[in-house]
């Protein structure tokens, strides 16, 4: 390596977790030159909107943006068009697809992840959707305007916060889900049976333990068949059904992945001068002690604080608790900490009253909080989960008690 | 049209003219207004859109609910009487020439 090349720090993807390593690595004082790439053909925005708000009859209709557009060059951050196609780990240098090769000092892999394409027959029809994208968004919000019936495959978040903006806009929504209950993956077992509950009981047609198996089209329209043979016409169909991380630049470049760009806990990978970050990034959760990626905005933008910290020099390790949230229609879900499906779930509050949480136990101490219309246990759950905290399921459930107090009574530990 | 208008700890501002029913955090983030990030897109889930509202403007407001209410204890700067979320903050004409301080820290 040139060891007279001049500082450039290049971040491969515009979402949420490159251009914060970008704003970060300049409020962090980085003398060098900072380029990101972005391959949309919109200026950088803010994605969890696109399920909800943007969808809803109240859409302001146009993308929220991630940062306006004079921040760019107020903070001498040069955004450029381009998809990386190749990179040179060697001689430190990224191709692009317009032919253009940048040299770099340090590399950010900030690729994020795209959907997992549904598998079956007919999955490719037109009137077929999938969200992921502001241009996804834009072809669902054209296609919500004339259509009645909507078949959502997955009742994943991405799924449910489509079928809940759906039906506020008058539409029959059918959820089709092949597992047993919703969000299966990320919620315990006890909130998503509420939710469950909550989305018929607004009119929402969610059916568990039935997959799909083809989608034809007739002169009616499509028309999704089921694994019970069942026959749902639609005049939309949306499907959420996960996402891959998007690792074939960094894998073609030697770096190590394994579902994700596999990183240390500076988020470093294999490859000397190479850092990943956001959905595309598989890291050491000290919180599991497990390798882990996560598919979130603060996931996103705290590693892209922590990366840029990385870069300059700092050796700490990412430590952050996750959080998450995701707004169904009226229901607002707030989650603090990774749970795990063999927690003791302990009721916080009353659910028939559509504000509660549930505190997730784990060896008796406090593993995370799911909290359902309630900001102030999630406040609260965000300062305690993680210091390890034991709970008597008999304390939690005492009317008397109150995550927020309990976090007072804590003395802050110095970070 | 409604104008805000953003002063910063430094003693800048930033005047921004909007369409009515648009939200202090969205025009603040559209036009890179410094120390308003907005990370969870207006839910009212982050409170990055922090704002302390000048006195003469307060009684204008729509009331604080009680969501609102709840993530304004996990501001990062100092919750005061005039603290708001901006993203909850929606422009009509009452608030025609609001004026608002932008908190020093906001993550
Ligand atoms: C519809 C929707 C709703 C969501 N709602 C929520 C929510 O309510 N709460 C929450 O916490 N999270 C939510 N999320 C998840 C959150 O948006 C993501 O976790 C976050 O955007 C991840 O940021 P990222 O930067 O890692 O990836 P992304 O935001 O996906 O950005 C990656 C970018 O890299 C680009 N790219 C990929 N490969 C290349 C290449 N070779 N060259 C150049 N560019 C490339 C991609 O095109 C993309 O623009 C939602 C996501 C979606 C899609
Ligand atoms: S933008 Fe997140 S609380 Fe206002």
């Amino acid at each position: 390596m040139d060891a007279k090349r001049a500082e450039h720090t290049v971040i491969i993807g515009a979402g949420q977790a490159g251009i914060q390593v970008a704003d970060s690595l300049r409020a962090e004082g980085y003398p060098g030159a900072v380029t990101v790439l972005n391959d949309e053909s919109a200026d950088p925005y803010q994605r969890p909107p696109l399920s909800k708000d943007y969808l809803s009859t109240a859409a302001e209709g146009t993308a929220l943006p991630l940062r306006g557009p004079d921040f760019f060059e107020s903070k001498n951050i040069t955004l450029h068009s381009g998809r990386a196609v190749a990179v040179d780990t060697d001689a430190r240098k990224v191709s692009l697809d317009g032919g253009t090769v940048l040299d770099y000092t340090h590399l950010v892999f900030a690729t994020g992840a795209a959907n997992r394409p549904l598998s079956c027959p007919g999955a490719t029809l037109e009137g077929v959707h999938a969200l992921r994208t502001l241009r996804d968004a834009q072809n669902l919000q054209r296609a919500l305007a004339t259509a009645q019936r909507v078949v959502v495959i997955g009742a994943g978040f991405i799924g449910l916060e489509f079928a809940a903006a759906a039906h506020a806009r008058g539409l029959e929504v059918t959820v089709l889900e092949f597992a047993s209950r919703p969000m299966g993956r990320a919620l315990s077992a006890t909130a998503s049976q509420w939710f469950a509950e909550r989305h018929r009981t607004d009119g929402i047609d969610l059916r568990l333990n039935e997959g799909v198996t083809s989608i034809e089209r007739d002169e009616a329209g499509l028309v999704v068949i089921s694994t019970t043979g069942r026959r749902y016409p639609a005049d939309l169909v949306l499907y959420g059904v996960g996402v891959l991380p998007r690792t074939e630049v960094p894998q073609a470049a030697g770096v190590a992945t394994d579902n994700g760009v596999l990183v240390d806990a500076a988020l470093r990978t294999s490859v000397p001068g190479v850092l990943a970050v956001g959905d595309c990034a598989s890291f050491p959760n000290v919180h599991t002690g497990t390798r882990t990626r996560l598919e979130s905005v603060q996931n996103a933008t705290d590693q892209g604080r922590h990366a840029a910290r990385s870069i300059m020099g700092e050796n700490s390790s990412y430590a952050q608790l996750p959080w998450f949230w995701s707004t169904q229609g009226a229901l607002r879900l707030q989650i603090a900490g990774i749970s795990e499906p063999t927690d003791e779930p302990v009721i916080l509050g009353d659910p028939s009253s559509g504000k509660f949480s549930i505190a997730l136990l784990r060896n008796g101490a406090l593993a995370a909080v799911e909290s359902v219309n309630s900001p102030a246990d999630h406040i609260a759950a965000r300062k305690l989960v993680g210091q390890n905290i034991s709970v008597d399921p008999a304390t939690l459930t005492h009317p008397s008690f109150s995550l927020k107090a309990l976090a007072k009574t804590l003395i802050p530990v110095p970070s | 049209m409604p104008t805000i208008t953003f002063a910063q700890s430094s003693g800048a501002t930033t005047e921004i003219t909007v369409a009515e029913g648009t939200s202090l955090m969205r025009a603040a983030v559209t036009n890179s207004v410094d120390g308003i990030v907005g990370e969870c897109g207006g839910q009212a889930m982050c409170a990055t859109c922090h704002v302390y509202v000048r006195p003469e403007f307060t009684d204008q407001l729509l009331e604080l609910s009680d969501d609102e209410d709840e993530m304004l204890d996990c501001t990062t700067a100092e919750r005061t009487d005039s603290s708001r979320l901006g993203c909850q903050i929606k422009m009509s004409p009452a608030l025609m020439n609001i004026v608002v301080d932008v908190p020093a820290d906001q993550v």
